[in-house]
């Protein structure tokens, strides 16, 4: 029996392992990015970022003092659909206190804020279904600076591949320095306006090792990342050779005059924790092993 | 790369020194301030309000902080950078009306703002953005806070320093700004990246 109290307490430390540790993926990248970089100033950029998750890590502190909005993806088993809303919801405003989380979430206009990371449709949960026996809960702290430079384009569909790239190369060189580089690109192509840019956020979720099982698709990721990091322009945009850590593409089908390219950037706090919460009651927490707290 | 140790008030001479790539750590006091404090700051100028600290001479930290309150004092949990762009359109008056002498941040800031630090003396000071902990840990004591109606991030905090940084000077008193050059190089660069994606 999976209780309310149970699903509070992953989405508690869920957070936790969040904000307080990368997943091995984006720590290797980093690691490697710091051994790429000759110049001084993109290496003292990196130093000081390992430096940070270290601190993190053993303080059990938030890397980033933006700890974003809560973009939470659950995923239920067979015949496991039961409401997790509330668990949530007085999970994120625990979290907020014990961790701490900063509040972020505001009203759009009044800019009110009710300092719990809560209010209407906040956190945001997408629901999913799966044949397993379990319920999968990810969440994703989205920090504003990378969020804040996504874009989205109509293209034509004659602009094709090269309509793609482009953009792609565009959106980066207008977003420099401000989403924290080395970032993590995030791109959705076909569906609709709203599916790209879903996908493109979805993309983030998958390790930046794992190449997308299209093999078009990975082709794609491969060229853009080396292309990207021909650009020079560097850790928090002060020059160097690392602006990207990973690109990750999703795609759906659209309509046959449509081509939607979506992007969204993750920086390199590229934060995500994924747990397993099995019919027993046990919470498995996939992303971040070490850290499972008992 | 020069490694320079800086304490506020911040004099005009030694800022006017700073060169971009130089290496800086900063004592003294640091107010935050972001889109709201920057705002509101020059709105109770205009309208001849009193404002809470003195700007002359400050060190102004793009930064929205997590903060714990224990007891009565508060503590800082981290404190790393805000994207300085957003300020873009607010800081050239900010930086002529108060005389503010380091703006630290991440992401660099237009060229109205690197002409506003040339006219006034002025420098922008590159802190890796993200890395709030590392920040934090130049941080002694949270002395102050002002506006907190305009909530935890918004809000104007007095911190006390103790060779925070590095910090990199990104922007000089000199119009030389490390984006401006890092933009050119991309502009460059860019052909090479549409070649290898087989654009031209
Ligand atoms: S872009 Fe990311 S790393 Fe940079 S300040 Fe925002 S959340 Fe933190």
């Amino acid at each position: 029996m999976i209780s309310d109290d149970v699903l509070k307490k992953a989405t508690v430390e869920l957070l936790k392992n969040a904000v307080t540790a990368l997943p091995e993926d984006i720590n290797t990248a980093l690691k490697k990015a710091y051994e790429t970089e000759e110049d001084a100033i993109p290496k003292m950029q990196l130093k000081n970022i390992l430096d940070n998750i270290e601190l993190a890590q053993t303080g059990s502190l938030p890397m980033c003092q933006d700890t974003g909005i809560h973009i939470f993806y659950v995923t239920f088993g067979k015949d496991m659909v039961i409401s997790v809303e509330d668990a949530i919801r007085n999970g994120l405003k625990e979290a907020t206190k014990i961790i701490p989380l900063r509040p972020n979430a505001v009203h759009p206009l009044s800019r009110h804020n009710p300092g719990d990371n809560t209010g209407l449709k906040m956190p945001y949960i997408n629901y999913r279904f799966s044949d397993k026996d379990y319920i999968e809960i990810a969440v994703m702290p989205k920090g504003a600076g990378s969020e804040n430079m996504s874009a989205l384009a109509m293209l034509t569909p004659s602009q094709g591949l090269s309509g793609i790239k482009e953009f792609a190369l565009n959106t980066i060189v207008k977003a420099g320095g401000k989403p924290c580089p080395p970032t993590i690109i995030g791109m959705g192509i076909g569906g609709s306006a709203d599916i790209s840019m879903k996908l493109a956020k979805e993309a983030l979720l998958r390790p930046i090792n794992q190449r997308n099982d299209d093999s078009q698709i990975a082709e794609l990721e491969n060229e853009l990342y080396s292309a990207i990091n021909t650009l020079g322009i560097g850790p928090m945009g002060l020059g160097g050779k690392t602006t990207v850590l990973g690109v990750n593409i999703e795609y759906a089908y659209c309509h046959t005059a449509s081509l939607p390219i979506a992007i969204n950037i993750q920086c390199w706090a590229a934060r995500r924790a994924v747990a397993r919460i099995h019919p027993d009651g046990l919470i498995e927490h996939i992303s971040h092993p070490k850290e499972v707290s008992p | 790369m020069k490694d320079i140790k800086l304490t506020t008030p911040l004099d005009e001479d030694s800022i006017r020194e700073l060169k971009i790539g130089d290496v800086v750590s900063l004592s003294g006091t640091i107010f935050t301030a972001r889109d709201e404090a920057h705002i509101r700051a020059l709105e109770y100028k205009k309208e001849g309000k009193d404002i809470p600290v003195e700007f002359t001479g400050s060190a102004v930290f793009h930064c929205g902080p997590i903060m714990q309150k224990e007891g009565d004092t508060w503590h800082l949990v981290a404190a790393g950078p805000t994207t300085s762009s957003r300020m873009n359109s607010l800081e050239p008056e900010f930086i002529k009306t108060f005389g503010a002498r380091a703006i630290i941040g991440k992401g660099g800031m237009s060229r109205p703002t690197l002409d506003a630090m040339k006219s006034y003396g002025c420098v922008y000071l590159a802190i890796t953005g993200g890395a709030a902990l590392l920040a934090a840990k130049g941080i002694t004591s949270v002395k102050d806070v002002h506006w907190l109606d305009i909530g935890m991030p918004e809000a104007l905090w007095v911190l006390e320093a103790e060779g925070f940084g590095p910090l990199i000077v990104a922007m000089d008193s000199q119009g030389n700004s490390l984006y401006e050059n890092v933009e050119s190089e991309t502009k460059h660069n860019i052909k090479m990246a549409k070649q290898k994606l087989g654009l031209i």
